[in-house]
């Protein structure tokens, strides 16, 4: 368990000489939660009440999504792993007599804690700065949005490693990642509000992992989901968490089975 | 094998990736019937001439992003050891067909809002298009080109540059009207992505609402393309001239 | 052919004083260099790390501009028509590559084809010969990361000279060779230079590489040229002896000859040492055969490394 903490210190440290990644990345999100808010708004002002949002919500929902963007790394841009597989690196990893799923899991925690912090507060300030955010329904609201966006966090680091161990197979796996990306970015509910999409699809897309990732965490934040529902939406997230570790599990297998070795 | 696998996925889902954000844009559509006043067919067409340019300028520009790399890695010495233009060398080397992807998916929706959007196509309209899309590109490469100078001096801030090359694309997707005052300033002056398509479109579509710019504004978009063009070229000359000075 | 008119590079380098503040410093790499190669000529440069050498070829290729002073190759400026000086020199690093890593060597010689805009004959033929003087007929087809650190400096040596280049620049090429290679290579620059007249530049830490190639060495130090001439005469200039010994036909007492003076008799074997400024070796030898019984002799010239050390040391006064 020390050995686990420890990598999650380091892992935080070491993002966090990340200086001038962090500053863009924070300009990049920033900007891309003004245009998002500014398009929601545009649709409420088609249809108020649209996606049973209103304008402060809307506005909220924006510059929330962003920040769980970087802290759950939808983006996949952390592929260390499969970089090892290509090294040939990987080998000397599978053969420490630590398990291999929560040596990565550690490191993961390391990074979104710090995203959290150094890159999710500063964009969800810019927002409050200059349009306004509402804060999270009491302390209640707060601790179970802090749990939802753990289990997002798990959600999203058990999705990355699936694609990550593809490299066993693919080696290069630009592919599966931006298939991977296009799937989280749109049933996440960052394109737009899983509650905007269409009867037909809605059920479907709150049925996927990806909602996990940022939809349920800022429902819960904005308080739509409350009590008897917030646990739900808890429990939705956990048996995918659930679910998607143990499937990193058994492909990790199938893949120690399998190794390849690139490089020399 | 395997690389062939990967690059068929990833074809595939950049193709996917961008249509994703036009699907998202029929989300929308799903809960209201225009937006600031446009119509979806509308919206396709700024969307189509938008991301149609940008994949022309994705596919012949956007190596030059590779600089960093280069400089990172130390191999921008060997590029300026060679009788060619730095920039043409990043460029060609760079050049991948894997995205066509996205150019595919820009000319298919371009395609699709051409026929949807209701147009009494004359020549001069007609003339207006080919033009937007020729501007557009020309802004987003050069866009590309301008920011890629910030890794001469600020190796790391790559990310603040997809801000504007990627943000640039994905805001010129809706009408302008969607945009506060200020970010609309910002887009048309700072980063005239405005002149790429919006405006351009505004007189295609024979609609009226060009806040507050006057009736000529969208002949001027090619005289911006080539301004911005000119001006980061000049940018990529300075960066050039000061990594030969410092030698970082 | 190169010619370098008080050549400096100054950089400003931030340094950390104290927790937070940074101070600009400036350091001098290259202070005031001069020399002229002529066309024909293989010159090694040689200097301790940080000496400047990297600093001075960059300047002359282009790839720096000087704070002051000016260089010219083949009557260019390098500086202002950086392409048209690319177009006539070749460059091999060592320690780098220009070939393209993931493609075989052959699409990498035809792609610089392109890049230098060789007529296809010439090019062709340039290539063949360049592939049988270089022994690179079985590496064509593989890919430039799976060749071998020897293969791949020899495949830089042709991809350099394909365009046939009047000026060659090598840096550190025989670094991390083996013997075999290390010689191969040697040969090949030697014919080079003498068939072809391509003027040759030599950086390197390797004193044998000088030693065998070039006649003329100009040795850098903090940024200041602290030596330019012949490598035998560095040995001199520090009164570095060089040593006959001579077997006689039997033991005699210490030979009295002029130029040299006797380091030690040990029967018949006498070792005296000379400078190349007071006698030459031809001249002793016939002086101590006049004297005695020679049965045999050899000549031990002074360990170059030593030399240089003692250069590096600051023991050398122009």
């Amino acid at each position: 368990m020390r050995l686990y903490a420890e990598l999650a210190k380091r892992s935080f440290r070491r993002w966090s000489t990340y200086r001038a990644a962090t500053i863009a990345g924070i300009f990049t999100n920033s900007v891309f939660g003004f245009i998002r808010a500014s398009v929601l708004l545009a649709v409420l002002a088609g249809r108020p009440g649209a996606g049973e949002l209103d304008v402060s919500e809307v506005i909220t929902y924006s510059f929330i999504t962003q920040g769980l963007l970087s802290v759950t790394d939808v983006f996949g841009s952390d592929q260390e792993i499969a970089g090892r597989v290509r090294s040939g690196d990987v080998v000397g990893d599978l053969y420490r007599p630590v398990d291999f799923q929560a040596w990565w899991f550690a490191a993961d925690v390391g990074r979104a804690a710090f995203q959290a912090l150094g890159r999710a507060v500063p964009i969800v300030l810019v927002g409050a700065l200059t349009y306004g955010i509402e804060a999270p329904a009491g302390l209640a609201g707060a601790l179970l949005f802090a749990v939802s966006v753990a289990l997002a966090v798990i959600v999203g680091f058990s999705l990355k490693f699936l694609v990550n161990l593809s490299a066993f197979w693919l080696l290069d796996i630009r592919g599966p990642n931006q298939m991977m990306v296009t799937a989280a970015l749109f049933f996440s509910g960052i394109t737009a509000p899983l509650t905007l999409f269409p009867d037909w699809l809605e059920p479907t897309a709150r049925a996927l992992p990806f909602a996990c990732l940022v939809q349920y965490p800022v429902e819960i934040f904005l308080g739509k989901a409350v009590g008897a529902e917030a646990a739900a939406v808890l429990a939705i997230q956990a048996a995918w968490a659930v679910a998607l570790i143990t499937l990193g599990r058994v492909v990790l297998r199938a893949a120690t089975r399998r190794v390849v070795i690139q490089g020399g | 094998m395997q690389y062939r696998t990967s690059f068929a996925l990833f074809t595939l889902s950049q193709f996917a990736i961008t249509f994703l954000d036009f699907v998202g844009i029929l989300v929308l559509f799903a809960n209201v019937d225009a937006l600031a006043g446009w119509s979806l067919a509308e919206v396709a067409f700024l969307y189509g001439i938008a991301n149609l340019a940008f994949g022309l300028a994705d596919v012949f520009v956007s190596p030059v992003e590779n600089v960093q790399v280069a400089i990172r890695a130390g191999t921008f010495d060997q590029i300026l050891l060679r009788p060619v233009s730095p920039i043409l060398q990043i460029v060609t080397d760079g050049f991948s067909a894997r995205r066509l992807g996205k150019l595919a998916q820009g000319a298919l929706v371009f395609a699709f809002a051409v026929a949807a959007v209701e147009v009494d196509w004359n020549l001069a309209r007609v003339t207006m298009t080919v033009v937007a899309v020729l501007s557009a590109s020309t802004i987003f490469g050069a866009l590309w080109v301008a920011t890629s100078c910030v890794s001469f001096w600020w190796v790391e801030a790559r990310e603040a540059a997809n801000a504007i090359t990627y943000g640039g694309s994905f805001l010129a997707q809706y009408p302008l009207g969607v945009y506060g005052p200020w970010l609309r300033r910002g887009l048309a002056y700072a980063v005239p992505v405005a002149f790429a398509n919006y405006y351009p479109a505004t007189y295609i579509l024979g609609r009226n609402d060009r806040l507050g710019a006057p009736s000529w504004i969208a002949f001027a978009s090619p005289l911006v393309a080539l301004l911005v063009a000119v001006l980061s070229a000049l940018a990529w000359r300075v960066a050039v001239r000061h990594y030969r000075s410092t030698g970082s | 052919m190169i010619e370098a008119h008080d050549l400096e590079k100054r950089f400003s380098v931030l340094r950390k004083a104290g927790r937070v503040r940074r101070a600009r410093e400036d350091v001098v790499a290259v202070a005031g260099v001069s020399f002229t190669i002529s066309a024909g000529e293989m010159v090694g440069y040689i200097g301790p790390n940080g000496a400047g050498k990297s600093t001075t070829i960059k300047m002359l290729t282009g790839i720096l501009v000087p704070t002051s002073g000016r260089a010219t190759v083949a009557g260019i400026d390098p500086t202002r028509r950086r392409v048209e000086v690319a177009r006539r020199i070749g460059v091999v690093f060592g320690q780098r590559t220009q070939l393209w890593w993931d493609l075989p060597l052959r699409d990498s010689f035809d792609l610089l084809r392109h890049v230098y805009r060789v007529d296809a004959e010439q090019h062709r033929r340039d290539r063949d010969e360049l592939t049988e003087l270089l022994d690179l007929a079985p590496l064509l087809d593989i890919p430039v990361r799976q060749l071998s650190l020897g293969q791949r400096v020899r495949g830089d040596l042709a991809a350099a000279l394909l365009h046939d280049p009047e000026v060659l620049y090598l840096d550190e090429p025989t670094i991390g060779l083996d013997v075999v290679s290390k010689a191969r290579v040697r040969e090949f620059l030697a014919a080079r230079n003498r068939e072809r007249g391509t003027t040759v530049l030599l950086t390197t830490h390797d004193l044998d590489d000088i030693e065998r190639l070039c006649s003329r060495v100009m040795i850098i130090d903090h940024g200041r040229l602290l030596y330019d001439g012949a490598l035998s005469t560095v040995a001199d200039r520090l009164g570095e002896d060089r040593v006959l010994v001579v077997d006689l036909a039997q033991s005699t007492p210490a030979l009295q000859v002029p130029g040299a003076r006797v380091l030690s008799v040990e029967g018949p074997r006498q070792r005296l040492a000379f400078r190349r400024s007071e006698t030459t070796a031809a001249a002793l030898i016939s002086a101590v055969s006049a004297a005695a019984d020679v049965v045999d002799l050899s000549i031990e010239e002074p360990d170059i490394e030593a030399v240089i050390r003692r250069v590096y040391a600051g023991d050398l006064t122009l």
